[in-house]
């Protein structure tokens, strides 16, 4: 009896959370079934779900008109480049923090994490002049200085967190064995550290991919990454909603396989270790 | 435990880090300051050199002291601004944590396919703003081809062209989208680590489900309710993209970061402007503020 009511209990939860689900995660089915679409069948009303012709045109026809790979070159070249840069100065920091720690570490920590909350709209225009200043303006590098800069508290947080997990005891005990700090880094910190480093690299790579403030407003034509494309197809090209879904299908798919990856890392890193 | 040597060398490889966010927030800041003080029209031929006049503090612009504050709590677009920007991050607060909990609890229950369900709940999160907004913009919102102007003509109605009569709700549902998978993602990860055995040892002595919710699951989320308020305050208030590709700002959606990044970009009134930046970062620091105190508790533990 009792199990009977857990099995439909079951099948209610079931129905009700895929039906759910799947309503939150229709727009974007949406968007994918489009993007296979003719211009014609993409606006057909009553709509069209299944049964269409399927085609890759307008795929073809987005990368023909646009240069759509120049586009997805220059996201990969900013999110990528600002990950691995930010990386590279944040793996020190963390490591010092969290192995050596100070009675100023707790402050940096925090200290950091208030430069993150500081609103970009307040501080767009020396940016923007700074950029024109040192030629910088519409260019991948200072986009990727940028986006680093703007991701650097939180990479340095998450390295930390993943870090302070690793125990202190094996660092002693290399040290006993006379291991140098280079040794220790190199040998016994960092293959205990390539998951939590992986994690942060994921996670930090989709925050700098769909970043549309500074991507928007320091970018013209050279630089644009997939945000600032996608932006320009407002109307009137919008209104291919076939094309429109096929130029979005491509910009998202790369993230959205990323980021079913992350989901773990997703809510340690966008909680500053908070919650776990 | 860690001796002089290795001090010292914790501190140089902390170093970068530090001094580069130190130059980042030190800098655009104090610009923005000395911006905030000036009358500063660049296509009105207020000009500023290379080189000496940055660090003399831009002599060829005039100081106006807090004219550029004054003027702009005074325009008539300031509290509007104020308002828009409250209802959009009220609204989107209220309903992401509502269903967020709801979701969540459901998400924690005994199902087939949790994995799946989980991964098509968060999938939002991972859209880029630009083309959430794009694809509702066009492909849902709009008056004579979008899906829900199909949806209300299969009921008969009139559909309305929803980003201009009914701007401030469109925007709230586009980004609630975006930000519930957030919330529900970090309630579900709290819930799961509630003790599942006080949960069924309170269902034995026949509380009811609205009483277990109230007195035991809603006390244990409220540290991850917290933290998912400030957060998604912080990235609220700054919210642009969504803005910028539906309604540029008009139809009563123009908030406070908008309205700065019009003053700014747009209209070149970079002194007036800045002011309006002064006020948003002193807006986001009280929000930041709270934050850390939730954040850095957690630290000494």
């Amino acid at each position: 009896m009792a199990r009977s009511v857990t099995t439909r209990r079951k099948m209610i939860n079931t129905a009700l959370a895929w039906g759910i689900g799947l309503l939150i995660f229709f727009p974007i089915l949406w968007t994918i079934l489009t993007s296979f679409k003719t211009e014609a069948q993409a606006i057909a009303n009553p709509p069209i779900f299944l049964n269409f012709d399927w085609t890759l045109e307008n795929y073809a026809v987005v990368q023909e008109r646009s240069d759509y790979m120049k586009f997805l070159w220059n996201s990969v070249i900013i999110a990528g480049g600002s990950t691995i840069l930010g990386i590279i100065i944040a793996v020190p920091a963390a490591w010092s923090m969290a192995f050596v720690p100070s009675k100023a570490t707790k402050d940096i920590l925090l200290w950091m994490l208030s430069t993150k909350m500081l609103p970009a709209v307040g501080v767009l225009y020396p940016i923007y002049l700074l950029f024109v200043e040192l030629g910088l303006l519409d260019s991948r590098a200072g986009l990727v200085i940028v986006m680093m800069l703007i991701n650097l508290p939180i990479i340095v947080w998450m390295l930390y967190t993943y870090f302070k997990e690793i125990p202190g005891e094996i660092l002693e005990a290399a040290r006993m064995d006379g291991a140098e700090l280079k040794e220790e880094i190199l040998y016994v910190l960092t293959p205990m550290a390539v998951p939590g480093i992986a994690s942060t690299i994921l996670l930090n790579f989709i925050l700098a991919w769909n970043e549309a403030f500074w991507t928007l407003n320091l970018t013209a034509v050279d630089a644009a990454p997939l945000t600032a494309f996608i932006a320009s197809y407002s109307s009137p090209e919008g209104l291919f909603y076939a094309k429109l879904s096929a130029a979005s299908t491509m910009a998202i798919a790369p993230i959205l396989i990323l980021g079913w990856f992350s989901q773990k890392q997703l809510v340690r890193g966008l909680t500053f270790g908070a919650v776990k | 435990m860690a001796t002089q040597h290795s001090r010292s060398a914790a501190r140089l490889m902390m170093a970068p880090a530090v001094f580069l966010l130190l130059v980042w927030m030190l800098v655009p800041l104090s610009l923005t300051l000395i911006f905030s003080f000036k009358k500063f029209l660049p296509l009105r031929g207020d000009q500023i050199e290379s080189g000496w006049d940055w660090v003399t503090f831009f002599p060829s612009l005039d100081w106006v002291g807090f004219a550029n504050y004054s003027r702009f709590v005074t325009s008539s677009s300031f509290w509007p601004a104020v308002s828009t920007t409250l209802l959009i991050v009220g609204g989107v607060l209220i309903i992401t944590v509502c269903l967020g909990i709801l979701l969540a609890i459901l998400l924690d229950q005994p199902m087939w396919g949790q994995g799946v369900v989980r991964i098509l709940v968060i999938a939002p999160f991972f859209v880029m703003p630009t083309v959430s907004a794009l694809v509702w913009k066009n492909m849902f919102l709009d008056p004579n081809n979008g899906l829900f102007s199909h949806l209300w003509r299969a009921f008969g109605a009139e559909p309305i062209s929803f980003l201009s009569e009914a701007a401030m709700p469109s925007i709230i549902l586009i980004v609630s989208w975006q930000w519930l998978p957030f919330a529900t993602l970090i309630l579900l990860t709290a819930i799961q680590s509630l003790d599942s055995e006080q949960l069924e040892a309170a269902e034995m002595d026949g509380a009811p489900v609205l009483k277990r919710f109230w007195f035991i699951v809603l006390p244990h989320l409220s540290r991850a309710i917290t933290i998912v308020i400030l957060i998604q305050t912080i990235f609220l208030l700054a919210i642009f993209a969504e803005i910028f590709v539906t309604t540029g700002g008009a139809f009563g959606t123009r908030t406070l970061s908008y309205l700065i990044f019009q003053r700014v970009l747009e209209s070149q009134n970079v002194g007036l402007g800045s002011a309006g930046g002064v006020y948003a970062i002193i807006l986001a620091n009280i929000v930041a503020l709270l934050l850390m105190r939730v954040v850095g508790k957690n630290l000494d533990a």
